[in-house]
């Protein structure tokens, strides 16, 4: 891996001597999670604790006719038995729609069903006992009389007349729909030597977190205040939406945040269940524990990218991209979730299409519908991997028709590296991005023209084996663009507070959390470099809206660009306010002084002039001998947000080179390459392992993973033998390099990094599937590619 | 339901006496009943290995051995492993790597990788690859993991000659 720095000359707070930015650091909190002696929220354990188990009904859609649950309620060690009205008692329901996505529409939700079910999986009563076995027991004892309604299963009917509406008083099952049309589609198109078009296909998947959901709530009447333990990306919006719908002030709600067992969007949604965990709670004023169950999992953690999208290209015979355009429709269950809204991938599809390229003739239209399946919302790289399988496949037809090298059409279609600032056809703005240095160094790292001769080579023995390319942008460091403009309150800002304590050792609270991306390391590397402050002196707290500044949380890949640029801002003020201090007590002025190695140093040639332990300790012990009117500030907070652009756009480009087994349909994958470019690189190590777990997501994703529903919406694969996910055994090692383009919106220059594997894997799988089927002339637009897909395009079964 | 059984057994050293039901399975029991979280549970199916035990020397899932079957038997978790020093190494590799992500996957990986390295001194990539394809990593893309596991068979190796 190379780094270039893109701008030398230019020296700031990051460039100190023993600058930790940039420096592959080890995690500060890892021996703790090796050992076993994390605390998960599925650890823990409070003074009667009950635990809820959600009885959950079997029909995609029906009528709730009447629940016995008398003779549960006899069950020894049972607490209670609640149904949705009774729970409605104490928390009031909620419609996942935002006031900028406009039209947007969705029906009252309730944290448990009160007449009618919508997905097979929605909650109908909850069983609190003394154990989760005494409530599974007890559940199993509950007697609920349904009568069943017709299910709406297959969005491409979703809109019918002839096709039931799930929420009568919406008219129609139409949740969203945008369109968007820019340049001159119609013109472009019709001065093409050649348009094609193609039907993508993507299944719906999940999100798989091994630890599943789990949450803690415990009322304290007492107190009169709730505190909920949840592995949780977003504290403070959990912390706003909890108080809220249970009518209490956001002061009397805590949310804590300990280990998180994975979360990849996931766990930045608020669901039905939890909801009802939170009010239970409240309602038998005492704890209650509530952890999903796999096959829980698999009916509840929302589901993700059901797409049909048929696109459209055109291109003339110099491989100039003339046109793109998008007709994409999307499932998204009987709600739209609250509080972000299931519109937002559909939106994101429409805004990422085309992106890489300059063609600005780019029409798109976006359908979100409800159906009877569980809900669908934003999980990893939100619509990044729809937008760039379909932008890339039609790329790769366009080239194939054309015969031209799809890296070369590439070329001549990427924007320039120089022709930044400049926005793409759905009006995003770009800062800087860098298409074409990270396409060649992908080209480098791969050796391309080589794999292309042995590709060549091998197909002579009846070995069949495909390079797919994948360019892709990714939205990194959100503002209030994303949620704030449209009503909801998540905090696009994030907030660190930094001090120095009375050892000379370092604190600071981030809100910013970690699920395993390595926040804590991030800020750490961070504060310590600007402090002049060894790492093991620093300690982070993150995940507790009690203790730390109010922020959004980590997810959209905000973490390092958002919370990393607080960190760097608040340890810059304390490091102002100890050298003004210090030069008073060593009677020098701050311009002189500077902090290095955990001591006060002279700027001028790095002497040590006093160890901050000491300046420490007298400032906290012995403040009288301090001059007179010194008022030392040993703490400093920082907020920030991006403000000029809502988004950092980030690029990257993604290779596969794998063989398809005409026989049995098989494909092994054999190398993956990915370059990205997120601006300044804090921690080289874990921006690879971040890039390396998304890649390996978006090749699930490509090969795998899929929620198989039957046509009365029972998801059919609802566990983990059945539902596939990636292994260590099929995983190939990849290859992650980078180029540096440092956004210059803020001092750090960190863009977001962890949604780059997961936008361009599927895409350059699929291209590479498809180049190792071009003489049999087969193409596949769907995903996952399945043994069954690849024969069925070979014609062989 | 069937009463309360009563097991004896050796628990990272420590002889537990117990009565648990006949049905709790021995992941449960060691995250419950001891306290033992280290050990995680994943899917309780048998097919994430995240509640990876040794149980008298063989890496058993937990989810799927109850605890009345553990009667007897010496069970070993990542927490008595971690204490014992014995995956001090592997566990080292895997921090310098960064092999883990959210750690929920770690101590069953742990336990996985170990008892790969006690069978065989030189494991390549494919065999580690191989031998850890039944424990589910949902953060890492497995490399560094696999990196991790063939750092400590070079350096265990190494010492060996
Ligand atoms: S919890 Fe035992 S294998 Fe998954
Ligand atoms: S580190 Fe999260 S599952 Fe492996």
């Amino acid at each position: 891996m190379t780094i270039a720095s893109a701008n030398p000359e230019i020296l700031s707070e990051l460039d100190r001597p023993n600058s930790y930015i940039g420096k592959t650091m080890p995690r500060p909190n890892l021996e703790r999670l090796m050992q076993g002696r994390g605390l998960y929220v599925s650890d823990m354990e409070a003074p009667r604790m009950g635990q809820v188990v959600f009885l959950r009904s079997p029909h995609a859609h029906a009528k709730i006719i009447g629940i016995d649950a008398a003779a549960a309620r006899r069950v020894p060690g049972v607490i209670a038995v609640v149904t949705g009205k009774e729970l409605a008692e104490v928390i009031t329901p909620w419609v996942g729609v935002l006031s900028h996505l406009k039209g947007l529409k969705s029906a009252p939700q309730h944290a448990i069903a009160i007449d009618r079910v919508c997905w097979q999986g929605e909650a109908v009563a909850a069983i609190v006992a003394t154990s989760r076995a005494v409530a599974e027991d007890a559940a199993e004892v509950v007697r609920v009389e349904y009568e069943e309604l017709e299910a709406v299963t297959d969005m491409r009917t979703a809109l019918d007349p002839a096709t039931p509406v799930i929420h009568p008083a919406l008219g129609d099952n139409l949740a969203f729909e945008r369109n968007h049309d820019a340049g001159e589609v119609d013109a472009a198109f019709a001065g093409s030597d050649e348009v094609m078009e193609a039907d993508f296909i993507f299944g719906r998947h999940t999100g798989v977190t091994l630890e599943p959901r789990s949450v803690v709530a415990d009322w304290n009447a007492a107190e009169e205040r709730l505190t909920i333990y949840q592995g949780t990306q977003a504290p403070h919006m959990v912390q706003n939406i909890a108080a809220l719908h249970l009518g209490l002030q956001e002061q009397q709600v805590r949310v804590v945040c300990k280990d998180v067992g994975g979360s990849f969007g996931i766990k930045v949604h608020i669901y039905a269940d939890e909801m009802a965990t939170y009010a239970l709670s409240k309602l038998l004023r005492r704890p209650v524990k509530f952890v999903a169950d796999r096959v829980e999992s698999f009916n509840t953690d929302i589901h993700a990218r059901d797409h049909r999208c048929k696109g459209r290209i055109g291109v003339k015979r110099d491989g100039t991209i003339t046109a793109f355009e998008i007709d994409d429709l999307t499932g998204i269950g009987p709600y739209s979730m609250y509080p972000r809204t299931s519109a937002i991938e559909a939106n994101q599809v429409v805004n990422l299409v085309g992106g890489p390229y300059v063609t600005k003739n780019y029409r798109a239209r976006a359908r979100v519908v409800f159906q009877n399946k569980n809900v669908m919302c934003q999980y990893r790289a939100v619509g990044h991997p729809i937008a760039c399988s379909v932008t890339e496949g039609l790329v790769d037809l366009a080239a194939a028709k054309i015969g031209m090298d799809p890296v070369e059409i590439r070329r001549r279609n990427l924007i320039a590296d120089d022709g930044y600032p400049c926005a793409s056809p759905s009006g995003l703005r770009f800062e800087l991005l860098s298409h074409h240095a990270a396409m060649n160094k992908l080209m480098a790292m791969m050796d391309y023209d080589a794999l292309r001769a042995e590709q060549a080579a091998l197909r002579a023995k009846k070995v069949h084996r495909g390079i797919g390319i994948a360019s892709f942008i990714e939205v990194t460091n959100p503002s209030a663009a994303f949620y704030g403009v449209g009503g909801a309150r998540i905090s696009s800002q994030d907030g660190v507070a930094v001090r120095l304590d009375a050892q000379g050792s370092v604190i600071c609270q981030t809100s910013i959390t970690e699920q395993g991306q390595g926040s804590e390391s991030l800020t750490a590397q961070i504060v310590g470099s600007v402090l002049g402050v060894s790492m093991e002196r620093v300690r982070v707290i993150s995940g507790d809206t009690d203790n730390t500044p109010y922020g959004g949380g980590t997810w959209a890949s905000r973490g390092a660009g958002i919370g990393g640029e607080a960190a760097l801002q608040a340890a810059k003020i304390l490091r102002r306010n100890i050298l003004n201090v210090a030069a008073a007590v060593l009677q020098s002025s701050p311009a002189e002084l500077d902090i290095a190695g955990n001591a006060i140093v002279n700027a001028s040639d790095g002497a040590p002039r006093m160890e901050l332990r000491e300046l420490a300790r007298i400032i906290y012990f012995r403040p009288d001998t301090l001059p007179p009117g010194i008022r030392p500030e040993l703490m400093a907070t920082r907020h920030f947000v991006p403000r000029e652009y809502p988004f950092a756009f980030t690029n990257g480009v993604q290779a596969s080179w794998l063989e398809v087994d005409t026989d049995t349909g098989f494909v092994k994958l054999l190398r993956h390459w990915v370059v990205e470019d997120c601006g300044t690189l804090i921690n080289p190590q874990l921006v690879d392992e971040q890039i390396r777990g998304g890649v390996v997501q978006g090749l699930g994703a490509a090969l795998f993973e899929k929620c198989i529903y039957d046509e009365r919406g029972q998801l059919t694969n609802a566990n983990m033998a059945d539902y596939l996910v990636p292994m260590s055994g099929e995983m190939p090692d990849i290859d992650v390099g980078h180029v540096v383009s440092p956004t210059s919106e803020t001092e750090l220059g960190a863009k977001g990094a962890g949604e780059a594997g997961t936008a361009g894997a599927a895409a350059a799988v699929a291209n590479a599937v498809n180049d190792a089927l071009r003489p049999f002339g087969a193409v596949i637009t769907e995903i996952p590619l399945t043994p069954q897909v690849i024969l069925t395009a070979l014609g062989r079964i | 339901m069937t009463a309360p059984v009563s097991i004896s057994l050796d628990v990272n050293g420590e002889r537990v006496d117990a009565l648990v039901l006949p049905r709790l399975n021995l992941a449960d029991f060691l995250r419950e009943q001891l306290q033992l979280t280290g050990t995680h549970v994943g899917c309780e199916h048998g097919v994430c290995g995240a509640c990876t035990v040794r149980v008298n020397g063989e890496i058993v899932r937990s989810c799927l051995m109850l605890a009345v079957q553990a009667h007897g038997t010496a069970v070993e978790t990542i927490e008595g492993l971690s204490d014992s020093g014995e995956v001090a190494d592997l566990q080292a590799a895997f921090r310098d790597r960064n092999a883990l992500q959210c750690g929920f996957c770690t101590p069953g990986m742990l336990m996985a990788a170990q008892d790969l390295l006690k069978q065989e001194a030189r494991p390549d990539r494919d065999r580690i690859r191989e031998h850890l394809s039944g424990n589910y990593c949902r953060c890492t893309g497995y490399q560094a993991i696999i990196d991790a596991v063939e750092t400590t068979a070079r350096v265990r190796g190494g010492r060996r000659v």
